[in-house]
């Protein structure tokens, strides 16, 4: 299986772990990524959010660059998932817009390409092709399993049920782990408003973790860079801010996936988190 | 709240801004009934001026100037949740984008956190057309010196370096001046300068 892949402007710095664990749990899934040639932003969020033009152009440029490839397309960041989907979704549905995109991005693009969240591409394997490789089962480990917005929202990209998706949540069971019930799976984390109004962000994100940490998970698992970086690089003031004591890891899904599937720490960027991961892996065993 | 609103006048003037928004929206704004279920999951209402459903009824009054100038349309984190749920199938993050989009082209003057997060979103841009992707530690810089906060998230930027997080240099596309084109077009097609 061969996936052209969008690895988003995060890769190297707030979101690494996302693309080294991804790139490692392919690698040994046999999931083939080729990195799109030349690739540049999606637009995330300031794009759509001051130009409608913007915002569709920067993901269609992308879109056209993985149509010369001739692969279908994936990416690991949610918001970059999701901003390629809806430039695809809307270049499709309105040729008119199509034409003016094309003459703003000078290529040309006429929807063809398919893109799926990372996700999606773990989640269509065979079964088998994960749980044939486990040797490390996570037994012992509560996970709060958190989906955030923009895989599941809005409806023409959506991954699983916005309201009560179960998609990572039976991933990671199927390496047996137990997710737990809880309300907060699909709440917002105030995203991007953390530069501009971080305390908005802090009682959204301090919300979560009470919601995760009553449900008794160890940790949290999630699929998307900005959740990770609110979630645990704000962990600490959070703390700081409301007088609590949270220590819950949070993690993406393709890190506790490897895990399990015998990847070493170090190659799942464990050590790059704000919130120790220690305990996750004492737990693991 | 109780504020006062000429609304006879105000729908006399501003019929073509109600088209506007619903045609550059493409959302059928007409349709809400006012059942506030939007407001109702909003995470962020709560810091909001308007409540998300008063920022779509405003816009069926035709209250321009009230709402491009509100706090809400900019505290709106898009993330979708008033859009999956409208029982009238109005995709209000979608308004809220077409309502930014707006203000900006119209250059209202924004204030408090409107202009802070206005001005985060035009320092990432920024970076973007100089780099063809987001430069982290440069939007971070520009953005703490527009607002007049030098030191703001020090501490993070530290932390952040010693887990290899930062980048001090931009990683660049190749061909970036493709995607700075694609900004000069843009601008060229809004027929205002960003």
């Amino acid at each position: 299986m061969r996936y052209a892949y969008f690895p988003g402007c995060c890769d190297h710095t707030s979101g690494r772990e996302y693309d080294i664990s991804t790139r490692a749990l392919c690698h040994a899934l046999d999931v083939e990524l080729v990195e799109i040639p030349g690739w540049s932003c999606c637009g995330s969020t300031p794009g759509h959010s001051t130009s409608h033009l913007l915002g569709i152009a920067l993901a269609a440029r992308n879109l056209a660059l993985v149509a010369e490839m001739g692969l279908d397309c994936t990416a690991s960041c949610a918001a970059c998932y999701q901003r390629l989907a809806m430039a695809n979704v809307e270049m499709q549905n309105d040729p008119r817009l199509c034409e003016k995109i094309n003459w703003i991005t000078g290529k040309t693009y006429h929807g063809g390409v398919k893109v799926k969240s990372i996700v999606e591409i773990i989640a269509e394997l065979n079964p088998e092709q994960i749980i044939s490789r486990l040797v490390k089962p996570l037994e012992n480990l509560k996970i709060a399993v958190y989906y955030g917005c923009l895989m599941v929202r809005p409806k023409a990209v959506q991954v699983d049920d916005p309201e009560n998706p179960l998609v990572m949540d039976h991933l990671l069971e199927a390496v047996g782990a137990k997710t737990v019930d809880w309300g907060s799976k699909t709440e917002c984390c105030g995203a991007s408003l953390a530069i501009s109004n971080d305390d908005v962000v802090l009682k959204l994100t301090s919300k979560i973790l009470a919601d995760a940490a009553r449900a008794g998970a160890d940790c949290i698992a999630t699929g998307c860079p900005l959740c990770h970086f609110n979630l645990d690089m704000r962990q600490k003031k959070i703390n700081q801010v409301f007088g609590t004591d949270y220590q819950l890891p949070v993690f993406y899904f393709t890190q506790l996936i490897g895990l399990a599937i015998g990847l070493t720490p170090d190659n799942l960027s464990f050590n790059t988190h704000f919130i120790d991961t220690s305990k996750v892996l004492e737990l693991v065993g | 709240m109780s504020v006062a609103f000429n609304l006879t006048n105000s729908l006399k003037d501003n019929f073509g801004f109600i088209n506007n928004v619903s045609k550059e929206s493409g959302q059928p704004v007409e349709q809400c009934y006012q059942c506030g279920k939007c407001t109702a999951g909003c995470p962020v209402a709560f810091a909001m001026d308007y409540p998300p459903h008063r920022v779509l009824r405003m816009v069926q009054l035709g209250l321009k100037e009230n709402v491009l100038r509100s706090q809400a349309i900019w505290l709106c984190a898009g993330c979708s949740t008033c859009t999956s749920r409208c029982p009238r199938n109005v995709d209000l993050a979608q308004v809220m984008d077409c309502l930014r989009s707006l203000a900006k082209r119209e250059g209202v003057p924004l204030d408090d956190r409107a202009r802070d997060v206005s001005l985060f979103y035009d320092c990432f841009l920024n970076t973007v057309e100089d780099n063809g992707k987001l430069y982290e530690l440069g939007m971070m810089l520009n953005y703490n010196l527009k607002t007049r906060q030098l030191f703001k998230n020090a501490n993070t930027g530290l932390a952040m370096l010693t887990r290899n997080k930062i980048k001090f240099l931009p990683a660049k596309t190749k061909n970036r001046r493709d995607v700075a084109m694609i900004f000069q077009r843009v601008r060229e097609l809004e027929g205002k300068a960003r």
